[in-house]
């Protein structure tokens, strides 16, 4: 395991609420093209820690490097212009647009013309108005969501709002990509695509993959590395095998008689 | 018997008699029908961005028409005044992002109406410090605005067109039009679309909603301005105007909050259906129609189809 490239290093991250201590003192890192799966019990801190990442939170203390930039305080905006994406526990698509524009909102960053240009839809800003529709169409063949390509969003099942949201987050084209439970509410074959699709975007574009998943099952057969969180501490780090065999892990799982 | 035959006969009659004053009414509801239109596009534009109904957009449009006014009386030539109220209506939404939306950011919607309450005082305050609270004059001619009246001898009789209403009409249709493809053709457009419908989500691919706020509230500035120079090229520019902006309100209702579309058409029937109604039928009440029918018409809309003509159906899983 030694040897490989870091893509993103958490240093002694701590971050609280007034009083409430949410992240405490966390260390660990994401090796480059890795599936790293951050587990834990409900509110154990791990959607903090993607909020950590991504920039929604600013923590009180520690050091966050990415890329072999370390960075004080960044912007959610930063944070996707340097390529880290992500999804949302609650889907948090644009509900009234259609699953195109949804996907096509995900490439704002990639668009440079300027708007005189979009407006007289002419020259530059078509071709590249057309070059990034074929990118989100591509994306829409990988996801099998041809079908719903021009339904508003908000009016489609939880587990194809949960793909587009995956597709929105794949035409920003990420160097790490953060999924928060992306397979929530989804039943046994919805469950199966999901993790079809983040194993391929794994695979063939070799995007560095962070997951929050409670299904232990999935996140054994899909991850790498696991970090364990328990009431924002880290309890244990380490490959599936050893995180299961990890008492602490099983105890804080299972419960234990103090 | 008789009451009836007033209401839904008489009326009739007349358009039929004199199809000249039909001609005429309809004109003038068309042109206050633009005009309110605008106002409403300044109200969508910011609700569409930010999902918020901007109590100040009224005194914005005040404000904006008296900034013009005041640089011009200071001996500014007119086009410089023009270009530095816009200055200041950019001055402005920089202002607005800073001190108001950026502190509030994820609070309830709620609370940045409130705020925008609080904005319009501060700007009554500034406006009557700075410039006075007289009426003002607007500088109609040297703007290159044309005034007169154009007279045209048809159906019979005469209809009279003011030609700074032609004015407001061509300026406003262009506006929308530039605003309608700007929202549904552009980046900005896509990113503003998503900023009203997700903040976290715009911000996790990385729209700045900074920026974006600042481009709607300046964009919302620039048709409050114009929309001041035409109400005030009408009247006088007098923070009397703010309360037009409110007529905004029942256009809004009909035409549908998040529609460019909708407050265009909402404006036309509401400016239409009141000069009609006061010119028709409010003989029949002592007059005074026109300052209540558009709110009488927004009720019936919220009984029937709250979300308007052109609104975004509200769709929600449960």
């Amino acid at each position: 395991m030694s040897g490989r490239d870091i893509l993103l290093d958490v240093q002694n991250v701590s971050l609280s609420f007034g009083g409430v201590r949410a992240i405490s003192d966390v260390s660990f890192d994401i090796a480059k093209g890795e599936i790293r799966a951050i587990i834990g019990p409900n509110g154990a801190g791990k959607t903090s820690m993607l909020n950590v990442i991504n920039g929604f939170y600013h923590p009180q203390q520690g050091r966050i490097s990415f890329n072999g930039r370390t960075r004080a305080r960044m912007k959610p905006y930063e944070a996707a212009s340097q390529g880290i994406a992500r999804t949302f526990q609650n889907v948090a698509l644009f509900k009234g647009m259609s699953t195109l524009d949804n996907i096509l909102a995900g490439r704002a960053l990639k668009m440079k013309r300027g708007f005189v240009w979009q407006l007289l839809r002419h020259g530059p800003a078509l071709d590249e108005e057309i070059e990034h529709r074929k990118f989100c169409e591509e994306i829409i063949d990988f996801l099998e969501i041809e079908h719903i390509r021009k339904a508003p969003v908000g009016t489609l099942p939880y587990g194809l709002q949960k793909r587009v949201e995956l597709g929105r987050a794949l035409a920003m084209e990420p160097t790490l990509l953060l999924l928060d439970e992306p397979m929530a509410g989804m039943n046994l074959e919805e469950k199966q695509d999901m993790s079809r699709f983040i194993v391929e975007v794994n695979r063939h574009f070799g995007t560095t993959i962070a997951l929050i998943e409670h299904d232990i099952g999935v996140v054994m057969d899909l991850s790498d590395r696991i970090v364990v969180l328990e009431y924002g501490h880290k309890i244990a780090d380490g490959t599936p095998d050893a995180v299961k065999s990890d008492q602490k892990v099983i105890d804080a799982y299972l419960g234990v008689a103090h | 018997m008789h009451l009836l035959y007033s209401i839904f006969a008489d009326p009739f009659v007349q358009m039929w008699g004199s199809p000249d004053l039909l001609a005429q009414t309809l004109w003038e509801g068309l042109v206050s029908g633009v005009l309110y239109a605008l106002i409403a596009l300044g109200f969508v534009l910011i609700f569409k961005a930010s999902g918020v109904f901007n109590f100040a957009q009224g005194i914005m449009m005040v404000f904006a028409a008296l900034t013009l006014v005041g640089f011009y009386e200071k001996g500014v030539p007119a086009w410089l005044a023009l270009i530095l109220a816009i200055g200041v209506m950019y001055l402005l939404a920089l202002a607005v992002e800073r001190v108001v939306l950026r502190p509030l950011v994820n609070q309830p919607d709620i609370m940045l109406f409130m705020a925008t309450f609080g904005l319009t005082y501060l700007l009554i305050g500034t406006g009557e410090l700075v410039f006075g609270g007289d009426p003002k004059e607007m500088p109609v001619a040297a703007l290159g605005l044309p005034k007169g009246a154009i007279d045209l001898k048809i159906l019979g009789g005469l209809v009279s067109l003011q030609k700074i209403d032609i004015a407001a009409a061509v300026i406003a249709s262009i506006m929308v039009a530039g605003l309608a493809v700007f929202f549904q053709k552009t980046r900005i457009g896509r990113a503003l679309r998503a900023v009203a419908d997700d903040h976290q989500a715009a911000l996790s691919v990385g729209i700045s909603l900074n920026q974006i706020w600042v481009i709607v509230w300046f964009t919302a500035g620039i048709v409050a301005l114009a929309t001041g120079i035409m109400w005030g090229a009408r009247s006088d520019v007098s923070f009397a105007l703010q309360v037009i902006a409110l007529k905004a309100l029942p256009v809004l209702i009909l035409g549908g909050f998040t529609s460019v579309p909708g407050a265009i058409v909402g404006g036309l029937i509401i400016g239409v259906g009141e000069k009609l109604g006061e010119f028709y039928w409010g003989p029949l009440v002592g007059g005074g129609i026109e300052s209540w029918l558009a709110y009488a018409i927004a009720l019936v809309f919220l009984l029937f189809k709250p979300e308007g003509l052109f609104g975004e159906k509200i769709i929600e899983r449960i």
